[in-house]
């Protein structure tokens, strides 16, 4: 006890008098919490979970903390992978424990659709930050996403390698349900387009060599690679694979869409210079809007890359915040979403809007390509761009 | 591709391929396999070489060539003191008590790794002549296969010379076999136990600095991987680098042809390899009968 200087604890009594006297004041002045579920920990937390948080942050800090008069407090739980049982669990506590209005997050297609039945009866507002599987948003009338869709990044990438001319191209995904859905959309629109998709490679999600793969598709000798991959390590030999087994030499082209997502593009390496990648948001979009988010990210976090999922979470957070100012910190569900349904606004990636009807993201999406920047820094430079790309799920089911 | 020269194709990536099988689980075959450790911590040897390597090179600031064997030097030396205090004191318990301990291990040294350098994938980067490719005529092959192969005969030399013709090698299997006897004899068992066990941890090493282009270098490198080095070592038989060659290239091989010829399925065909061997010969293809 000894060791507490006389100073600091006259200052915490004092806080603690000033507190007591304050309590009405403090009742005047609410607090608004909002539960963020995602990995924030384990192998999945450099890619979303922390990305989210830097993204949230900065957004907060950014205003101040406030939402009008408003006070928000973001409450964090960490769910490292996808786990149903457990997302469920965690919104739950968060709902009846914490008292939270709304939840942000979900890193995971699984996890977003466990607490759909929660967030329908309860009411409670949910951002999805990534979860990208079309369907996710139509589960609960109270969901909204600002990350994407696989069709709605794919299709454009499928229409570019139409527009570049290309006539043959090789799919490759992993065997998993993303996997799957990006070979769906690309083959789907390319073949409509008068293209021809000659040889579709589904990959184990296990493969850790891919010169095999790789030394098929060149003796196929297509025009074109399109791949899909989950990010991290199957990526990074995939990547490398195609580069080092000679067919970037023979002068194919290697399309995808998040491959290339700044958290794993340094560790590529030299090997990803020129992939094609079809996707929402690129670190080095030039717009005022990305550099002042850059400079924000900067201060409140030095060193963080922005990630797409950075940026998801940051435009995020801008919606919670809005719907809390919309209703004055009121819990008030419907009067919370009618002022972000249909909402426009200019986000780091772009121009954005948040559909009416679908309380999807409706966004830009841009072809980019790796390019050594400043420094020999890798970046992926924007040079076209297909804008207002709405989900374009809903069309090719109806095919 | 003419059926000789995709014949070919298939044989070059499976050599390549089983060779860095080979030299990613060679180091658990001497600490699992010769001195009966379930060491489920191999991983971790393994991608602290990585690291280490990726450390000297950005910290320390030596070139690649000299940077790989003082990685190696520092995982050896970090394996010493853990085997002394640590892993000694479960050599005689359950294989239970050994994998309680040593995946414990695995979790400290995911989050230890974590914080340390991130938790995404860390690059290791190569010398000009290990990038890009090699053309062998018919087909390219990535430079750095080569080098993996050279570090897996390197390997197979070293281990038949320490193992057959050194003092060290028959120390080793006199303190393996008949610990008393050994002791008796006056071989410093303990002493021989913690050189072998820092030549696993290196060898471990070696595997994650020759395999880094296959199995990226990030935390959650041990975990990951580890059913594969189990594998490797299990299909091969216990304490045996022939057997674990063999079977490096016969599940190298079979898992690298399904994938030119059913790619969804390679693996499967893998761990059916795997299933069938041990269904045949439960201690492996070279071990001796348990």
């Amino acid at each position: 006890m000894r060791s507490i200087p006389r100073r600091r604890l006259c200052g915490a009594l004092c806080a603690l008098a000033a507190g007591a006297l304050c309590t009405s004041a403090a009742l005047a002045q609410e607090v608004v919490k909002v539960g963020v579920i995602g990995p924030l920990s384990g192998p999945f937390s450099a890619a979303f979970g922390i990305p989210f948080r830097q993204g949230v942050e900065t957004y907060a800090a950014q205003v101040g903390g406030k939402a009008g008069n408003v006070k928000v407090e973001f409450v964090w739980r960490d769910l490292e992978g996808p786990n149903p049982e457990r997302a469920k669990a965690l919104a739950q506590e968060l709902v009846v424990k914490e008292k939270v209005q709304y939840l942000g997050g979900f890193v995971f297609t699984p996890n977003a659709l466990a607490v759909a039945p929660l967030v329908q009866g309860a009411k409670i507002p949910t951002v999805i930050f990534n979860a990208s599987t079309s369907v996710v948003v139509s589960k609960s009338d109270y969901f909204l996403r600002t990350s994407n869709t696989l069709p709605q990044v794919t299709v454009p990438v499928a229409r570019y390698a139409l527009e570049k001319g290309l006539k043959r191209v090789v799919t490759a995904v992993s065997e998993y349900g993303p996997g799957l859905d990006a070979e769906n959309a690309f083959k789907a629109t390319f073949e409509a387009g008068g293209g021809q998709v000659i040889e579709v490679i589904r990959m184990p999600v296990q493969a850790t060599d891919f010169g095999p793969f790789m030394q098929k598709v060149r003796s196929l000798k297509p025009d074109a690679l399109f791949g899909f991959l989950p990010f991290g390590p199957p990526t990074f030999g995939f990547v490398k694979a195609f580069a080092d087994n000679g067919l970037k030499a023979d002068g194919i082209k290697l399309l995808g869409t998040a491959e290339t997502q700044e958290s794993d593009l340094q560790a590529l390496g030299d090997a990803a210079l020129k992939v094609e990648t079809g996707y929402y948001y690129s670190a080095a979009h030039e717009s005022p809007e990305n550099k002042a988010f850059l400079a924000a990210l900067a201060k409140t976090h030095p060193g963080a890359v922005a990630n797409p999922a950075t940026v998801a979470a940051y435009d995020g957070a801008r919606l919670i915040f809005r719907m809390i100012e919309a209703t004055g910190g009121k819990a008030d569900p419907d009067k919370a979403l009618a002022a972000v349904k249909g909402f426009k606004f200019e986000s780091p990636r772009g121009p954005v809007e948040i559909d009416a009807k679908t309380r999807d993201i409706v966004q830009n999406v841009y072809m980019r390509s790796v390019e050594k920047g400043a420094g020999g820094k890798l970046v992926n430079k924007e040079f076209k761009t297909y804008a207002a790309q709405p989900d374009h799920g809903p069309q090719l089911t109806k095919k | 591709m003419s059926p000789l020269s995709l014949l070919a194709s298939v044989a070059v990536d499976s050599l390549a391929y089983a060779m860095v099988l080979f030299v990613i689980s060679v180091g658990l075959s001497i600490t699992l396999g010769l001195m009966r450790f379930v060491n489920l911590a191999h991983g971790l040897f393994a991608v602290a070489g990585g690291y280490a390597l990726v450390a000297a090179m950005a910290r320390l600031g030596l070139p690649y060539e000299a940077a790989v064997p003082a990685a190696l030097a520092a995982v050896a030396l970090l394996a010493w003191p853990l085997e002394r205090w640590l892993y000694r004191r479960l050599a005689g318990r359950s294989e239970l008590d050994q994998v309680l301990f040593s995946i414990a291990l695995v979790f400290i040294g995911i989050a230890g790794l974590g914080l340390l350098f991130g938790n995404a994938i860390t690059a290791v980067r190569l010398p000009g002549y290990l990038q890009g490719s090699v053309s062998l005529g018919f087909r390219e092959l990535p430079a750095q296969r080569l080098a993996a192969l050279g570090a897996g005969v390197f390997t197979l030399v070293l281990l038949s010379w320490l193992m057959q013709s050194t003092r060290f090698g028959i120390e080793l299997r006199a303190a393996v076999e008949r610990p008393q006897a050994a002791q008796a004899l006056g071989i410093r068992t303990t002493r021989v136990c913690s050189l072998a066990f820092a030549l696993g941890a290196a060898l471990a090493a070696l595997g994650g600095v020759a395999g880094a282009e296959l199995l990226p270098l990030e935390p959650h490198y041990p975990l990951k991987y580890l059913v594969l080095f189990l594998a490797v070592v299990a299909v091969g038989g216990l304490g045996s680098h022939w057997g674990l060659l063999a079977a490096a290239l016969l599940l190298g091989t079979v898992e690298t042809a399904a994938k030119y010829f059913v790619p969804g399925l390679s693996s499967i065909f893998f761990f059916t390899t795997m299933l069938a061997v041990l269904a045949w010969r439960p201690q492996g293809l070279f071990g001796r009968p348990v």
